[in-house]
């Protein structure tokens, strides 16, 4: 397998235009001949789907939920990065890639990145121009937040609901091609295999989540958009739907699966309550701006109400230990230092994981009101989950997974290893490194969607003679049927004693002691060891009542852990091999005297993409080495 | 908060697909932490259900956080419960004493078919949308994002009407099954702001079309939609609408290529 990432040379701010020009037109005429398969209707998918329809392409986009509104991007609460430098304060294209790439470790690829920094300006005017309603200032300009890691206001935000209105923006571009006719939508539909055609991406296959029908799409190009693999953890804040398995199959199908062991852990989230705990809730990190951190000094004040904890005995751990950027040190490093104090006894709440967020020192500065106006509905979301009231008595909160920089290796095409799968979005390994930093998951979906696909799509198109795309009768399509039917029998033919959900929370409990915001090679080799018993276990006790020729919750949540079961060990492979600390990447063997990740540049300056090889053989891990020409490989630091 | 553990007995409709008739099925849920969601509390029961070889209680839900609005059942007879603009899967067991009985049943609206037991089908709102629900602005073609100012106080009132999370909890609240509330939301976002001006009067024109082409009931002003509202999306919305329904109504001039989708 060969890892080649076909950025275009020449210097780094003319790439994405060279680029641009160099790649094939497809005759207007002919657009409407190529059909594209779009997985995914979040930014990402959305983005993409109603983009292509525009230019003329055919189009069938799917998702599982019951409307394409409704994607997990959804739920994206702070904001969206623009290099806009509105503000005056010193923004430009350069210092949103330099951010990107330093926030990501030094761990991504310089060309993709400089795009992303590139095209953010385009992005915010589209999403004006579909009437977004971004936050405005007074004189009716857009106003702007800061976010971690980043020493700029460069963050557009509509109140804490960020990500429902992008999404809506897209959605309704979705939507109006739609009622145009140029795009098919498949809602409540889960793919669950690609075809592939002589080592080319075909098509897909597709259960009906009502009818129990699988069936084939086959489409000219195949793009997935289909999200992040954060719920193999089992408490995360995704969306409880939100699935590998898209991405899975096609791992298993030839594409090489990239950096599994980067994970993200969001620093500010609502702690874990009980046993019954079905997902963790996030507080937006914008909560930062204005909230201190902190807990206190001695153990013995953790139970303590938090009026009779004096201003000295408190620690704002984070402004002590990196007073440049304080309570808005990035996630992977706020996180850990949120663990640390936990390990050292000076947690808070019931549980003693938690730590506080306090906003006296905020509120008594820009008053109530104002902090009404810029937090009110996180501050309800918290009173509604924990039953305190905020303004009250500080927040609790704890890190939680919230993010996978890992995903299918894409070229700067975004174009996996298997020819005319294209993966987009949180689904793909591209830009983020070993670390995402707030506020350009959004960016990067929308980046992808509106402004790159389409053109590298299309540019792949031109090299397809149009309307050569096979049908769904070809054999390797009903291969491919056969396989998910097949899957569905075996699933629902177990019949063992344990539901599906009591071996997913299993896995995330294996996943989060030994593969989550601290690794050891011991630990890592535990979970090695750990993982295929209870793969096995699950396929011998696991129970899925119900019928396959129906709506069947249990069986799409079974299907969706078994998938998770296999990646959990590539995580940990991944995790094992990669002897060096980076970004959400922390092994405990490389850190320095006060705590901070070690990077290994000598020997880990690379990408690792996984080859699968077979159920019952190691996967291949190949490198793609990172150049870096533009930026100075730096220790990076928040002090 | 101070965890409390209480047991309740539910009522919940099943209905193992569109052409069943359904009806309910009691159970008992014991020993229910307060600290539970309402969606934790069913998965519990679910979880029962499933080791005895029964099939769990079908239901909608996604985020578990209140934005992407795909869960929603009338509970003791409210869309979403009884608690203020709070979505069924916000809901805490907090909100219940012990020994209570609840009924849990799926939004019903003729526009809203049931699929199977807590599940319907809320199609009818992406129809509404896509019929005109949108700015027409190819990516692409957008000018500066500050070329076009917008004041405060209009951004803030369309993002009022933009927190719809398209739930349908308004039209199952509303005795004539309305969908008014829903769609003036759209309209009124898109009205409020200067990007939505070109097509602002074809757009409530087509969606209204729409609207009623997909069985919804018509609207006399009872306001339960704005109750059961999880977002608190206001009935001023729909006078603002009716004004621009009027007006279309009477200025309305067939354009020959128009912008719009179906
Ligand atoms: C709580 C929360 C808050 C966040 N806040 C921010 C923020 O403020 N700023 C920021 O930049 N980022 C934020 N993020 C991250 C960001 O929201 C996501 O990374 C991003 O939205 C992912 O978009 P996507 O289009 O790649 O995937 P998604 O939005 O997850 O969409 C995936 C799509 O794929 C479909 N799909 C998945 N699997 C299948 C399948 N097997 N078959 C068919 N369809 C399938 C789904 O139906 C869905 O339509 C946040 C994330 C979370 C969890
Ligand atoms: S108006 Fe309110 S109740 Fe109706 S769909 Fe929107 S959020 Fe739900
Ligand atoms: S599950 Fe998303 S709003 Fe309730």
């Amino acid at each position: 397998m060969e890892l080649k990432a076909n950025a275009p040379d020449g210097p780094l701010e003319k790439k994405w235009e060279k680029h641009k020009f160099d790649m094939k037109l497809v005759n207007p005429a002919n657009k409407r001949k190529y059909k594209v398969i779009v997985v995914g209707s979040g930014l990402a998918g959305g983005a993409a789907a109603a983009s292509m329809a525009e230019l003329g392409y055919q189009v069938e986009c799917f998702c599982y939920q019951d409307s394409p509104r409704r994607a997990h991007s959804i739920a994206a609460q702070g904001g969206i990065n623009g290099a806009k430098n509105y503000h005056n304060d010193g923004d430009s294209v350069l210092r949103l890639f330099y951010d990107t790439i330093k926030g990501g470790d030094f761990r991504a690829r310089e060309a993709n990145v400089y795009r992303l920094a590139e095209v953010s300006n385009n992005i915010i005017d589209q999403c004006v121009a579909q009437g977004v309603p971004f936050a405005r200032e007074y004189g009716g300009l857009l106003d702007n937040r800061s976010f971690g890691g980043a020493l700029v206001s460069r963050t557009f935000y509509a109140r804490g609901q960020t990500g429902q209105q992008l999404l809506l923006g897209a959605y309704q571009a979705l939507e109006r091609q739609i009622g145009l006719g140029t795009i098919k939508m498949h809602t409540r539909s889960e793919m669950l295999e690609v075809i592939i055609i002589d080592g080319v991406a075909k098509g897909i296959v597709v259960r009906d989540m009502v009818t129990g029908q699988v069936q084939s799409y086959m489409g000219d190009a195949v793009v997935l958009a289909t999200g992040g693999y954060g719920n193999v953890m089992y408490l995360a804040t995704y969306a409880k739907g939100c699935n590998a398995s898209a991405i899975w199959r096609a791992y298993k199908k030839g594409a090489a699966f990239a950096n599994p062991c980067y994970t993200q852990i969001h620093p500010t989230c609502i702690p874990v309550t009980g046993d019954h705990q079905s997902k963790l809730t996030l507080m937006s990190e914008s909560l930062r701006n204005d909230g201190r951190i902190w807990v206190p000094k001695k153990k013995e004040d953790c139970k303590k109400p938090v009026d009779q904890i004096p201003e000295e005995d408190r620690d704002y751990y984070l402004e002590r230990k990196y007073p440049t950027y304080g309570n808005l040190a990035p996630r992977d490093v706020s996180s850990r230092a949120a663990k640390q104090v936990c390990d050292e006894g000076r947690g808070v709440g019931e549980t003693g994981l938690g730590v506080y967020l306090d906003f006296e020192a905020a509120t008594k500065r820009l008053g109530a009101h104002k902090i009404e106006e810029k937090y009110g509905n996180l501050f309800e979301m918290y009173d509604r989950i924990t039953g305190e009231d905020p303004y009250k008595v500080p927040m609790r909160i704890y890190p939680a997974t919230h993010y996978t920089m890992g995903g299918l290796w894409v070229d700067y095409n975004l174009m996996s290893t298997v020819p005319g799968l294209f993966v987009l979005g949180e689904a793909n390994f591209s830009d983020h490194g070993a670390n995402r930093l707030g506020a350009s998951a959004l960016m990067q979906g929308l980046a992808d969607g509106y402004f790159v696909a389409p053109y590298t799509v299309g540019n792949y198109l031109a090299g397809l003679k149009p309307g050569s795309c096979p049908t769904a009768d070809h054999p390797e399509a009903k291969a491919a049927e056969a396989e998910v039917s097949g899957r569905v029998s075996r699933l629902l033919g177990i019949n063992g004693k344990e539901t599906p959900t009591y071996f997913h929370r299993e896995l995330g409990k294996i996943l989060w002691e030994y593969c989550g915001m601290a690794r050891n090679d011991a630990g890592l080799k535990k979970a090695l060891q750990l993982l295929p018993e209870l793969r096995q276990r699950f396929w011998e006790d696991v129970k899925v009542p119900g019928s396959g020729a129906d709506l069947n919750q249990s069986l799409e949540l079974a299907g969706r852990v078994a998938d998770f079961l296999e990646l959990g060990e590539l995580m940990c492979r991944d995790a094992l091999e990669r002897r060096e600390s980076c970004g959400g990447h922390f092994r405990e063997e490389w850190q320095s005297p006060e705590g901070e990740a070690v990077r290994d540049d000598e020997n880990f300056c690379h990408v690792a993409a996984w080859e699968y090889t077979g159920d019952n053989s190691a996967p291949n891990r190949h490198t793609e080495e990172l150049k870096f020409e533009n930026v100075h490989l730096a220790t990076r630091s928040y002090k | 908060m101070s965890e409390k553990h209480i047991n309740l007995t539910l009522y919940v409709w099943r209905q193992k697909n569109a052409q069943d008739e359904g009806g309910f099925v009691t159970y008992e849920a014991k020993h229910v932490s307060t600290e539970m969601s309402f969606l934790e509390m069913l998965d519990v029961v679910n979880e029962g259900l499933i080791r005895k070889g029964e099939e769990p209680i079908a239901m909608d839900h996604d985020c578990r956080e209140g934005i992407c609005g795909q869960c929603g059942v009338v509970i003791n007879g409210r869309p979403h419960g009884p608690r203020e603009r709070t979505t069924t899967c916000q809901l805490h067991m907090r909100s219940f004493e012990d020994g209570d009985t609840i009924t849990i049943e799926p939004f019903r609206a003729t526009a809203f078919p049931v699929i199977k037991d807590l599940i319907v089908d809320r199609g009818a709102f992406d129809r509404i949308i896509a019929a005109g629900g949108f700015i027409s602005a190819p990516t692409g073609s957008a000018p500066d994002g500050n070329a076009i100012p917008v004041k405060k106080t209009c951004a803030d009132l369309a993002m009022d009407a933009a927190a719809c999370i398209g739930c349908g909890a308004c039209v199952a609240a509303c005795p004539n099954a309305s969908a008014m509330l829903f769609v003036s939301a759209k309209i009124s976002q898109l009205a409020l702001l200067p990007q939505g001006q070109p097509e602002r009067y074809s757009r409530v024109k087509d969606m209204v079309a729409q609207m009623d082409d997909e069985e919804f009931g018509t609207c006399t002003n009872h306001g339960e939609c704005e109750a059961a509202c999880p977002k608190a999306v206001s009935l001023e919305n729909i006078a603002r609408m009716n004004r621009d329904f009027i007006w279309s109504s009477l200025t309305y001039r067939p354009e020959s290529g128009g912008s719009g989708g179906a």
